[in-house]
């Protein structure tokens, strides 16, 4: 009975904090939604059994996805309040196609999960979760969890590379100019008569 | 009363349509359309997780593999993000604002 319940509570709040995250008329609003979103589809993953995506998503979403959209949102100096104004011109058209999409979803899901309910059994397994993800992680799929690491660090290096830039006036240190110097470039001995100064 | 695959899944459906569908009415805002694209890619990830765990008895059927799909998914996501945060802060350096109307550069 609390797992009826707490799916229950878990998958309104997702859907109704999904539903905020297109709706909220202020993308920092937005954001927070959107990491409501991440806990609540977190929580489902430990109803269902799988604790350690769950704790991933947390980590990986609420810790870094979310912060990154909350310090682009913050750091772009946009008009939100003019950005929103064409909100309902297009709600039409999405409402259509949403609406396709989801009869198509609900016509699939239907044949396929209620016509045979011998399929729907939750393992009950007497290794952890965490366990039965490193025995096939580092074994079976080892060569596309490296691929996984080249496409975080292909991603790392694109999103350097495309903001990185280098600002006219700005001073900065050169090293080898700095260690280039002698003491005939960085000195200059001049000989002061007495009373009379540099001049 | 027991909660099954079925559930699951229609969780997943209605976020992944509420995903399209804010693709679809956001005409302004490209951070919105960015997580869209994230809600998108979760309701991937619960369907992909929701059969791992439901479907583990199956024969021939190794009950990790959506799990570890998931993972896959979601380190994509993640660089996902990056790069198009990363594109979008270069755009808007360039052109002042983010307007999802005025990105026609290209004429597409």
């Amino acid at each position: 009975m609390l797992t009826v319940i707490s799916f229950y509570l878990l998958a309104f709040v997702a859907v109704a904090a999904a539903f905020m995250v297109v709706a909220a008329r202020n993308p920092v609003h937005s954001v927070m939604y959107l990491i409501l979103t991440f806990f609540s589809a977190a929580g489902l993953f430990i109803l269902m059994g799988a604790e350690f995506l769950a704790l991933l998503l947390v980590m990986v979403y609420v810790g870094a996805v979310a912060v990154l959209f909350l310090f682009v949102v913050m750091m772009l100096d946009v008009d939100f309040v003019e950005m929103k104004q064409g909100f309902l011109k297009h709600i039409g058209f999405g409402l259509l196609v949403a609406g396709i999409l989801l009869l198509e979803m609900i016509m699939v899901g239907t044949t396929y999960v209620w016509g045979d309910k011998t399929t729907v059994v939750v393992r009950d397994g007497d290794v952890s979760n965490l366990e039965a993800f490193g025995q096939v992680l580092y074994t079976d799929y080892a060569g596309i969890f490296e691929a996984a690491g080249f496409v975080l660090l292909v991603a790392m290096i694109g999103a350097i590379v495309l903001t990185l830039r280098d600002r006219d006036g700005v001073r900065k240190q050169d090293a080898t100019a700095q260690m280039a110097r002698t003491k005939e470039t960085g000195m200059e001995m001049v000989d002061i008569e007495p009373g009379q100064g540099i001049g | 009363m027991i909660i099954g695959l079925g559930h699951y899944l229609a969780v997943a459906a209605v976020i992944f349509t509420i995903g399209i569908f804010g693709i679809f009415i956001n005409r302004k805002n490209v951070i919105i359309i960015l997580m869209c694209v994230e809600l998108i890619l979760l309701a991937v990830n619960i369907n992909f997780v929701a059969f791992s765990t439901h479907m583990a008895d199956l024969p021939g059927n190794n009950p990790m593999a959506g799990q570890i799909f998931a993972l896959f998914i979601l380190t994509v996501a993640a660089a996902e993000a990056a790069v198009g945060l990363a594109i979008l802060v270069v755009y808007f350096r360039n052109r002042g604002n983010i307007a999802v109307e005025d990105i026609d550069l290209m004429k597409g």
